[in-house]
């Protein structure tokens, strides 16, 4: 099977058969993390560039560590002023394709940045998070770490709860999850659920305990500034007294639910403690997943194609 | 000079012509409108218009030449040859260009500009608050002497309602309409596109219809109070307008427009974050856009104007949300109307050319988008059936950002005539 997608920009165009092949690539790529000498060779000679608009720790250490264990080189390029940018996003992309990279990984606050960036390049370019867009590797990282621990995608209810408004990696999760097969359920208070919700194929719920009950995953996507900015709900007190996962509320999930946060975790607003640090909770095990899942699309995603087909 | 339109067949709703006509100009006047042959003799020019419409110059009452301030999106001349093309012969400039037309100094400079440059009439709408800031009231009674025809904050609405009674009730010892851009930026909370299954896969903050509704409202009620008009810019919402039907029910003193835009395309245009579709109002959609047609159909819209919105490649090419708001508009509206109102069935062609010039010319107080002896000379002859492909680098905007790039659509503006000088001959610009 050849993989002929250019970028990864989300995972609402990417086909199932190419997520399943990312998925399936991570699973060779977790053997090299869990070697005592991390070297594979796949990203030799390979130029990787991170873009990055907005900060993100954890992504970005991934997708470095990811580059280095498979002998890529690796170059950062952060901008803190984004509400005035001496360069366009455009403008600096093209430089950074016509200086060679084969993969620029894009973090940027606004939705459709990474689509914009790869319009104008023909290097490949990795969406690392846009806006309230997509977050289409946090996605995978979350699909392969259900699909470790289950075995199997299709036919499992997910619950998908918190900010989902504002929330870019609980889009990617409902493209992912829906086209794998999963039942999706979304739960929210009704000013953090977007319109037209429902039509991607997930049942929507004004509370947590509807979208939980008899789940096999429990997934939390992080609250945002956004929601109380935007006076969306009261406080944040108020927000965790009633949209918290506790063990309360992961009772009515089936027993043998799991637990997932991409991070980072606000303690006692989005989730409580317990719950965490309970057997149930794979938050962990997300973290090493990450980098096994960015070595598996930087190496599917690093290869230049396309030469022809721009034309500045 | 007599110029002689012979064969074509006039359309002036307003002046019940309709039919075979011949047209007599004389110097900048219509000296004669007779069914009669008109010797050729007498004149020292002949436009042959047999297989044509011939109506009034178009009129369009929201429009934006981005001069002065913004001249590598427009000026004056550029723009006004665009509307040329387009078959418009007099239009209203938006005073959002830096500075703002908010005095009468610069309302003079615009009208020496385009006394200078265009080729066709320019009139600038002044602003209704000083800067558009929506604190002070401008000049309003110094810019009406001056030459305004309206004042608008268009492109900021005037979110004090205070301000916005202050403003009617002083614009109207003037005899000034008021142009309101109806937006309650509160609602808006910083949205980029119409609310709804698109705003939410695309990621982009969305603005609900009821931002629109809810301003569109509240100046109605300004209106009734206060018993003075208003009209209101760009409609683009079922509610918005039935909230209009009633009130005009009612007796409320009050017109709208739409733009060809709001009846041409839905929100599914701004799909792979199409900046070329970001406008303010947001495109809307289906339902919306079928109340657009309704509300045209039955008369509760009154004006289609084109809110024609210039800008340069940089301010388009680039992330959805710091793109500039807007699209350029003289050059297919007309063919938009004919296109998606009159070879739909749904609007006669008659009905489709009053909302874009006698209407418009009524509300702004100007003797002109009508056909009548001793009136002002401004005439569009075009061809209604002909199809043509729009070509974004084609237009005679100095801005090419445009939706339709590439699409077929009926009508072709052929002469264009302002105060009798031709200014497009044969489908180009003189």
């Amino acid at each position: 099977m050849s993989f002929r997608q250019k970028d990864l920009l989300g995972l609402r165009d990417l086909p199932p058969d190419d997520i399943r092949q990312i998925l399936h690539s991570a699973e060779t790529m977790r053997f090299v993390v869990n070697q005592p000498i991390k070297r594979a060779p796949h990203l030799l000679g390979k130029s990787i560039v991170e873009l990055f608009y907005k900060e993100s720790t954890r992504t970005r250490l991934s997708f470095s560590l990811a580059t280095k264990y498979m002998q890529g080189t690796m170059s950062s390029v952060s901008f803190e002023d984004n509400e005035n940018p001496r360069e366009s996003l455009v403008e600096i992309a093209k430089t950074l394709d016509r200086m060679g990279a084969d993969t620029i990984i894009i973090r940027h606050p606004m939705s459709g940045a990474a689509e914009l960036a790869a319009r104008n390049v023909r290097c490949s370019v990795i969406n690392a998070g846009d806006g309230f867009n997509e977050h289409p590797t946090q996605a995978l990282v979350d699909l392969f770490t259900i699909l470790q621990h289950k075995g199997h995608i299709a036919g499992l209810r997910v619950a998908i709860v918190g900010d989902i408004m504002h929330s870019r990696v609980a889009k990617s999760n409902i493209y992912g999850l829906t086209k794998l097969g999963a039942k999706v359920s979304v739960g929210a208070p009704a000013t953090l659920l977007p319109s037209g919700l429902e039509r991607l194929g997930v049942e929507v719920f004004s509370t947590l305990q509807e979208a939980i009950i008899d789940s096999d995953v429990v997934m939390v996507v992080q609250v945002k500034e956004e929601m109380l900015k935007e006076l969306r709900v009261p406080s944040k007190g108020e927000y965790g007294r009633f949209f918290s996962v506790n063990d309360e509320r992961m009772k009515i999930a089936k027993p043998d639910a799991v637990f997932l946060h991409s991070g980072p975790i606000i303690k006692g607003v989005e989730v409580s403690s317990d719950i965490i640090n309970s057997p149930c909770s794979l938050v962990e095990e997300q973290v090493t997943n990450g980098v096994a899942v960015q070595m598996a699309i930087l190496h599917m995603f690093s290869k230049r194609v396309g030469a022809n087909e721009i034309t500045y | 000079m007599k110029l002689l339109i012979k064969n074509g067949f006039v359309i002036d709703k307003s002046g019940d012509l309709f039919g075979k006509y011949n047209i007599l100009i004389e110097d900048d006047k219509i000296f004669d409108i007779t069914p009669d042959d008109i010797s050729e003799e007498i004149a020292t020019e002949v436009i042959d218009a047999e297989g044509l419409i011939v109506a009034p110059g178009l009129v369009d009452m929201h429009c934006h030449l981005r001069e002065p301030g913004f001249e590598r999106k427009e000026t004056i001349a550029t723009g006004s040859r665009s509307a040329a093309a387009g078959g418009f012969t007099t239009i209203a400039c938006m005073p959002n260009t830096n500075p703002v037309i908010d005095n009468k100094t610069v309302v003079e400079y615009v009208l020496s500009q385009a006394k200078t440059n265009a080729v066709i009439d320019v009139y600038p709408i002044g602003a209704i608050t000083k800067n558009l800031e929506g604190k002070c009231l401008a000049s309003i009674g110094e810019m009406k002497f001056a030459g305004i025809v309206a004042i608008s904050d268009d492109g900021r609405p005037v979110m004090d309602s205070n301000i916005m009674k202050n403003a009617m009730v002083y614009a109207a010892s003037f005899d000034t309409p008021v142009i309101s851009h109806c937006e309650d930026t509160n609602l808006v909370c910083g949205g980029v596109m119409n609310e709804g299954y698109y705003s939410t896969i695309m990621g982009l903050r969305g603005i609900p219809a009821s931002a629109e509704e809810a301003m569109i409202a509240r100046d109605l009620v300004l209106a009734r109070s206060l018993n003075i008009p208003i009209h209101i810019a760009h409609v683009s919402t079922r509610n918005g307008i039935q909230i209009i039907r009633e009130a005009k029910a009612a007796g409320v003193l009050v017109t709208c427009e739409t733009c060809p835009h709001y009846f041409s395309l839905t929100h599914e245009a701004v799909l792979g974050y199409n900046t070329a579709a970001k406008v303010n109002p947001p495109l809307r959609s289906s339902d919306d856009v079928a109340a657009v047609i309704e509300g045209l159909c039955d008369g509760t819209i009154d004006v289609i104007a084109t809110d024609h919105a210039p800008h340069d490649p940089e301010s388009k090419n680039c992330e959805f949300d710091r793109a500039a708001s807007g699209m350029v508009g003289f050059e297919t509206a007309l063919s938009l109307g004919i296109t998606n109102l009159v070879k739909t069935g749904k609007m006669e062609l008659s009905d489709l050319l009053y909302k874009m010039t006698a209407k418009p010319a009524d509300i702004l107080r100007l003797n002109k988008g009508r056909l009548c002896e001793d009136g002002a000379a401004d005439i569009v002859i075009f061809s209604e059936d002909e199809k043509r492909t729009v070509k974004a680098e084609k237009l005679q905007s100095k801005s090419k950002n445009t939706p339709f790039d590439g699409k077929e659509l009926y009508g072709a503006v052929k002469y264009t005539i302002c105060g009798g000088k031709v200014v497009v001959s044969q489908g180009e610009l003189a």
